[in-house]
């Protein structure tokens, strides 16, 4: 396997008035290409500002940042927003044909490739619907389906299940694990639950609080395909504990610091 | 009830009370006057100006000799038919309005979103434009009319004017308010400088730059009839002005119906465009004194 992301001594700084502000200090960070990568981390340890930094929306403010391409004529990278980020004033259908519009496409094959991909999120009568008449776990599926309809090499999430209740969450963690294990891309996953992480991930990576920076990593040893079944595995208990204990002390020097 | 039954009867009794309650108003005045105990000469009875408008109508006043019309467009004299209809008060003062709010509406919009997305246009610029703002755009006709002359063009320019600093201020709004996680995931998209215009920054700003059209073309309305009241020989302002100082209060009052039934248009026309534009738009939600009236019948 060959490595695609590559990020060497990433720093982010942000001046306020009284200080200089870390928000990443000299993160490191390998992905080979088709991994499931998760980043966990307390929350403000800059996980969001790397994923950001990797998705082109803001620069380093130093370290190196390279993604490689692979194949022509599809994008390098799209991101999945944890606020869905669909355009309100656009259909379903338009939202989820939107890098392709933005590509060039005409708009039958638009068309074609968008009700597509609707029909495996299970949203197809809702093509001409309208965002705000969805709910937030089909607006999440909404907004999934647009940067698979894309066929970037690379998916760049920033939890993008974070904001649904507990159902939704495990309804749609299945739904990526199965659109996941029949593409295989390269994703870089940002949640702060540690079971999320070790259910869709191949590989997670704990990163400390305030600056944020690579802590330690865990393999994650369940086969694929995968389901929800695997948190009934007593490994799953045992690897969940494991990676909570090395992250406690993170949590709470951020819970100290506010 | 059923809940449906008593949205309906909320329903049917509200479109009764909104067409009843005006006919009730009229009946009123058309009574007090007959009974004379308003004076006719200072309010003329609701027929008394029905009477008037016709009259208006069937000189040719207020619409120009429209009955000339057939007969010039057959004859394929365009430019007739243009001079008939320049006759008419109403017609002068929609050519005014209208070819004023585009002139000053687009070029309002074009430079409200530069302002929106350029913080250097935008420092320098917004001073500048607070300061016209608050001027009374009708305070400036003397200038404008000492730079125009008294033609058609000052009445133009004024209401252009007017248009601009409203469309300008509300698209300028607009443009800002947009969540800057529609322009993250245009970026991410790779939407150039244009596809970001196009699919991010106009639909974004559309709801509050329709709040500046529906304002400008108010302000327009208002403009206009007192730029005429002033400074012109035509037009429904003119026609109002001249009544008074006539004491024809008929006509004058006729005047103020044909200008009511012009905001009551607009403002139906320019909800109906703004549907047909954003059809993402929410439906209306009830307002707390809505929800008031059901819960006190639910009880």
């Amino acid at each position: 396997m060959s490595v695609k992301i590559q990020a060497i001594g990433v720093t982010k700084t942000y001046s306020s008035p009284k200080e200089l502000v870390y928000a990443l200090n000299d993160f490191n960070l390998e992905v080979e290409e088709g991994e499931f990568l998760c980043i966990v981390g307390p929350s403000g340890c800059g996980k969001s500002t790397f994923l950001r930094i990797l998705g082109g929306l803001i620069k380093p403010t130093s370290g190196e940042v390279t993604l490689i391409p692979g194949k022509d004529n599809v994008p390098l990278q799209n991101m999945v927003f944890q606020e869905y980020a669909l355009f309100p004033w656009k259909t379903v259908m338009d939202n989820v044909g939107f890098g392709l519009q933005i590509r060039g496409f005409s708009r039958r094959e638009r068309r074609e490739i968008s009700l597509e991909w609707l029909r495996k999120v299970g949203l197809l009568k809702f093509a001409d619907s309208y965002p705000h008449q969805l709910s937030g776990g089909m607006k999440q599926r909404v907004s999934i389906a647009r940067a698979f309809a894309n066929n970037p090499e690379i998916l760049l999430m920033d939890e993008p299940l974070g904001a649904l209740d507990a159902q939704t969450r495990i309804v749609l963690q299945e739904e990526l694990i199965r659109l996941w294990e029949s593409l295989r891309k390269t994703v870089v996953y940002i949640t702060h639950s540690i079971e999320e992480a070790i259910l869709l991930g191949d590989r997670i990576v704990l990163m400390t609080a305030y600056p944020g920076t690579k802590k330690s990593e865990f393999l994650v040893p369940f086969k694929r395909p995968r389901d929800f079944a695997i948190t009934s595995a007593p490994e799953f208990g045992q690897l969940t504990y494991s990676i909570w204990q090395d992250l406690q002390g993170e949590v709470r020097k951020t819970l100290e610091k506010q | 009830m059923t809940l449906i039954n008593r949205h309906q009867w909320t329903r049917n009794r509200d479109h009764l009370l909104s067409i009843g309650f005006p006919i009730f108003l009229v009946a009123l005045w058309e009574l007090t006057v007959s009974l004379k105990w308003l004076d006719p000469r200072f309010f003329p009875a609701p027929s008394t100006v029905g009477n008037a408008l016709w009259n208006l109508i069937a000189k040719g006043e207020l619409l120009g000799p429209f009955w000339l019309l057939p007969e010039k467009i057959r004859a394929g004299e365009w430019q007739g038919a243009l001079k008939v209809l320049g006759e008419g008060h109403l017609w002068i003062s929609l050519f005014r309005i209208f070819a004023g709010f585009l002139l000053g509406a687009i070029p309002g919009i074009i430079l409200g979103v530069m302002m929106g997305m350029n913080r250097t246009i935008r420092v320098a610029l917004d001073p500048v434009i607070s300061a016209i703002y608050v001027l009374p755009k009708i305070a400036i006709l003397p200038l404008v009319m000492l730079i125009f002359g008294i033609g058609e063009i000052s009445k133009i320019v004024i209401v252009s004017v007017a248009s601009f600093f409203l469309v300008l201020i509300n698209t300028t709004a607009g443009v800002r308010d947009i969540e800057p996680i529609f322009f993250e995931a245009g970026y991410n998209y790779g939407a150039s400088r244009w596809q970001m215009f196009n699919h991010v920054i106009i639909p974004g700003a559309l709801p509050i730059i329709f709040t500046g059209l529906r304002l400008s073309l108010g302000t327009a309305l208002i403009v206009i009839i007192a730029a005429e009241f002033v400074a012109a020989k035509h037009g429904l302002g003119y026609l109002i002005w001249f009544s008074w100082q006539t004491l024809l209060t008929e006509n004058m009052f006729a005047g103020l119906v044909v200008i009511m039934i012009l905001g009551a248009i607009f403002t139906r026309g320019l909800q109906v465009i703004e549907k047909w534009l954003m059809p993402w738009q929410r439906e209306e939600r009830l307002t707390p004194s809505d929800l008031s009236v059901v819960k006190s019948e639910s009880v």
